[in-house]
């Protein structure tokens, strides 16, 4: 049992970075961008181009998934994100669906359709016994590196000048304006780091989670329902959301294998009726 | 203060509107502080005090936009705390808005049907088209006491400001209110509109009690029997409108306002 | 002109411009005439006629919910979905009727979207998505697991229908769907078009433009959003099971995201809050897809999706008041459109 509770942290530690760079959108560009798992693809994609057509280390792969998710966010974000800020959220929904057809269908042209299999380097690969609990290395792998990132983001948010400033920005970007603060960097800036996240999240996750072309539609709803339930205003909210939902869905999925992919879907409903607002989320 | 009324209020007919030291806490802040207020059937009552005085978060308590954090609100007797604002309306209660709340993409016509509609009872029939000729007549009767006649095809976006305020005092007035609560109706009316809007308010039915929120003094005293006045969320006085007016205290409150203003 | 003339002016110019509202346009009569020439001139295209009908009867259901309830959902196909499987589960278990069948799904599909409706009313817009998107997931995944009765991923066969009205058996070219389908689609449309001219349709419409004032004049402003997502929903089962019921066939897609996202992009095509919407936008999108099948097969998704961003870039909305516009100055005579100007202006020195 305790093996499903460490797999469930894995799982849901993998979903926080994915999504945390959803929330933080949502949070600060009040912006609904369902293309977010679109990002995630492109990491995976990276990092298995690079090994195969490279033959590129494994974890050198990982940072180049970042950067080039980071690289096409800030692209996209300057070009047309911006333009939508203001629009209404169905305009946002529409748009964002239509920016992930565009790269589901692009990267099934130019990629194929099959699942990618990652070969994960020989260190990372097998099982331990660490107190009588079987652990997978990979997992244990990606709980430290997420565990890492998380507590990273709380030290930028609450220690340096940029989260301070990324902070009041959420709170109220008007005021922040007039405060001095250089609203539009740091939008692109967070918009940039959270598609990052998000590839980096893809690329991490592509031996756990899978990877083809209809990644992000698949896992659209693993993002929304984090930040649904996690609230948008802090990063431990997400966190929390996350391991909750991680850790239930494969609980569900080993113990109720008939109902396992219900089990996410129940929970969220369920936060939902008792708080509207997501489990975290401040009165706004 | 509120023995004195409580006393009054056990020994009287009910109110038209009543509350019953009723509270509003935002946070720390006391918005509304222990008001127990009463407005008499038939009334032409005036509520007056300085900006921030927290009236227009007293209208939204009274017409249900707001919860109380405590205290009571009763329209002709009946406890009204728990309901919501439609219900409220229902119930013989509504109110106009301190900045046009109007339907900008409906015509006059169209608003007016709509509220006469609702007030019928008929506002869940899927069924029936919008007409008749009850309705039509008493549309065309608000019409013309509020003088929209002329407009009444014209998109509401569009209409000058004088005239939306004139429909935002109509469609209250078309739900047939025991208790209409004016807030600040001549807020923002340019000059030359101004007297139809005066008018069209002094014509009122005595039917409707009417409580006035408002910054105007001129009209406050052309217009009121009786005045309130609400100073940083709790009533500082209340009584006929002469006596009101020749209150230190009120000249006070406003005096050093504008001494600071 | 003495008082009681002015009144009565003035009390015929509310009654004729209410009525004025919900006559029939002359537009809105050659657009079903052209629809019943299409049927009858165009027998080889029944299949595709019956497509867009169905489709069309998708898109006004979500008219009614988003164009005029202002909810914004993702997942409409779980009504959609429902109605479909449940048609079909029906002709297998002892009731073939079609028209029976069309009435059951209604029912059983509104009193999902009632039940669902509490869910979407509460919480922001995000939920909303959130609950309208889970509730289409959980419905495709039930439909995927209870392989026994919807044959899970393989589909429902099997499904037959009895003859409509007992007279007209579902043939292979279609016909007999396309009437059918166009028909129910025009009955459903007639009844829509009665509420949405009703009270109740012009409360949604005041509740869509300001519903704090709509509260303050007597309206139970959740009430009534309720209501209109249970017709929308009802709407909706029809819809799926028109489709199982012509197609004999219903296939796990019913509930994807896919179907919700296409039927959004058919509103944004023709339109909201005006109920042609729909059926004008369901017949372009058909069509478009036509189109570019023909052209380019497997790129079809990316097509959907580049028109989906250049249509919200290009803002939609001022695309709509131009293709409006236009319309209007065409349709000045024949009328087509919404019913603004109800009431038509005594010119100084006209008489009464």
């Amino acid at each position: 049992m305790l093996t499903i509770l460490f797999d469930g942290i894995a799982y849901g530690m993998l979903l926080f970075v994915l999504a945390c760079g959803l929330a933080v959108t949502l949070g600060l560009m009040n912006f609904v961008n369902l293309a977010h798992g679109a990002f995630a693809m492109l990491g995976g994609y990276v990092t298995v181009l690079m090994m195969e057509k490279l033959g590129a280390p494994f974890l050198v792969t990982l940072p180049c998934a970042f950067l080039a998710a980071a690289a096409l966010g800030l692209v996209l974000e300057r070009a047309l994100y911006r333009h939508l800020y203001r629009r209404s959220h169905l305009d946002q929904v529409l748009f964002s669906i239509g920016i992930v057809f565009m790269a589901v269908s692009a990267t099934d042209y130019f990629l194929g359709s099959e699942q990618r299999i990652i070969k994960l380097p020989a260190y990372l690969q097998g099982r331990v016994e660490v107190l009588g609990v079987s652990i997978g290395i990979y997992r244990a792998f990606i709980i430290v590196i997420c565990g890492l990132i998380a507590v990273a983001l709380q030290l930028i948010l609450a220690r340096t000048r940029f989260g301070s400033r990324l902070r009041a920005a959420v709170d109220d970007p008007r005021v922040a304006q007039g405060l001095g603060i250089d609203v539009n960097t740091v939008f692109a800036v967070t918009f940039a780091a959270g598609c990052g996240l998000a590839g980096l999240g893809g690329a991490l996750g592509a031996e756990i989670l899978g990877l083809d072309p209809i990644f992000p539609l698949k896992f659209m709803i693993y993002f929304l329902i984090v930040v649904t339930v996690g609230g948008t205003s802090s990063i431990t909210g997400p966190f929390i959301a996350s391991l909750i939902l991680g850790i239930a869905d494969v609980a569900g999925k080993y113990y109720v294998p008939a109902f396992g992919a219900f089990v996410i879907y129940t929970v969220m409903i369920v936060i939902l009726i008792l708080r509207p607002q997501g489990l975290m989320a401040r009165a706004r | 203060m509120n023995t004195a009324l409580q006393t009054r209020a056990a020994t009287e007919a009910p109110a038209a509107l009543e509350t019953r030291a009723l509270v509003k806490r935002f946070g720390g802040i006391v918005a509304t502080d222990d008001v127990s207020f009463r407005l008499e059937p038939g009334a032409r009552h005036a509520l007056i005090g300085p900006n921030g005085a927290g009236k227009t978060t007293f209208v939204n308590l009274l017409t249900g936009v707001l919860a109380p954090s405590g205290g009571s609100i009763l329209l002709a007797g009946e406890e009204v705390t728990r309901l919501r604002s439609d219900q409220r309306v229902r119930r013989g209660l509504a109110r106009t808005f301190q900045i046009n709340q109007l339907f900008a993409e409906m015509t006059p016509l169209e608003a007016l049907a709509l509220a006469v509609s609702e007030r019928r009872g008929g506002g869940r029939a899927w069924w029936r088209r919008v007409g008749g000729e009850a309705l039509t007549s008493e549309v065309a009767e608000i019409a013309e006491r509020f003088r929209l006649a002329d407009i009444m095809g014209e998109r509401t976006g569009s209409l000058a400001y004088g005239k939306q305020r004139l429909l935002e005092i109509a469609l209250a007035f078309a739900a047939q209110p025991r208790v209409l609560l004016l807030d600040e109706p001549a807020a923002g009316v340019p000059q030359a509109e101004r007297q139809e809007l005066v008018a069209t308010i002094a014509a009122l039915p005595r039917e409707v009690s009417v409580l006035l929120i408002e910054h105007d003094m001129d009209l406050v005293f052309a217009y009121a029997d009786r005045i309130s006045v609400l100073v940083n969320g709790a009533l500082l006085t209340e009584g006929p409108a002469e006596a009101v007016a020749k209150d230190a205290r009120v000249r006070a409150v406003y005096l050093g306002e504008e001494r600071h203003g | 002109m003495s008082r009681a003339d002015a009144n009565a002016n003035v009390a015929a110019n509310v009654a004729s411009g209410l009525a004025r509202r919900a006559r029939w346009r002359p537009g809105e009569i050659v657009f079903w005439v052209v629809v019943i020439l299409a049927l009858i001139a165009l027998p080889s295209r029944a299949l595709l006629i019956n497509e867009i009908a169905i489709l069309a009867l998708f898109a006004l259901s979500l008219d009614l919910v988003l164009g005029y309830a202002g909810i914004v959902s993702l997942g409409h196909a779980a009504f959609f979905g429902t109605g479909a499987y449940l048609a079909g589960l029906l002709t297998k278990n002892g009731i073939p009727d079609p028209l029976i069948g069309l009435a059951i799904c209604g029912v059983v599909a509104g009193a999902l979207g009632l039940a669902t409706s509490l869910l979407v009313l509460r919480g922001s817009d995000l939920t909303r998505l959130m609950v309208t998107l889970g509730v289409a997931l959980v419905l495709g995944e039930i439909a995927n697991q209870a392989t026994s009765i919807t044959g899970g991923a393989d589909g429902l066969q099997g499904v037959s229908p009895g003859a409509v009205l007992g007279l007209f058996a579902f043939d292979i070219f279609g016909r007999t769907a396309s009437l059918y389908s166009t028909a129910v689609l025009f009955a459903m449309f007639l009844i829509a078009r009665c509420i949405v001219n009703s009270p109740f349709g012009l409360s949604l419409r005041s509740i869509r433009d300001n519903p704090l004032r709509a509260a303050a004049i007597g309206i139970p402003v959740s009430g009534r959003l309720i209501a209109v997502y249970g017709i929308g929903a009802a709407y909706a089962g029809v819809a799926g099971a028109l489709l199982a019921q012509t197609t004999q066939f219903v296939s796990l897609d019913v509930f994807d995201f896919n179907r919700s996202a296409d039927v959004l992009l058919v509103l944004i095509i023709g339109g909201t809050g005006y109920l042609y919407g729909g059926l004008v936008g369901a017949a372009v999108f058909r069509v478009l897809q036509d189109l570019i099948a023909t052209l380019t097969p497997q790129h079809w998704l990316f097509w959907i999706g580049a028109l989906l961003v250049a249509l919200v870039l290009v803002r939609r909305d001022r695309l709509q008041r131009y293709a409006q516009a236009g319309a209007s100055i065409i349709a000045g005579r024949l009328g087509l459109g919404r019913g603004h100007g109800a009431l038509r202006r005594h010119a100084p020195g006209e008489g009464p």
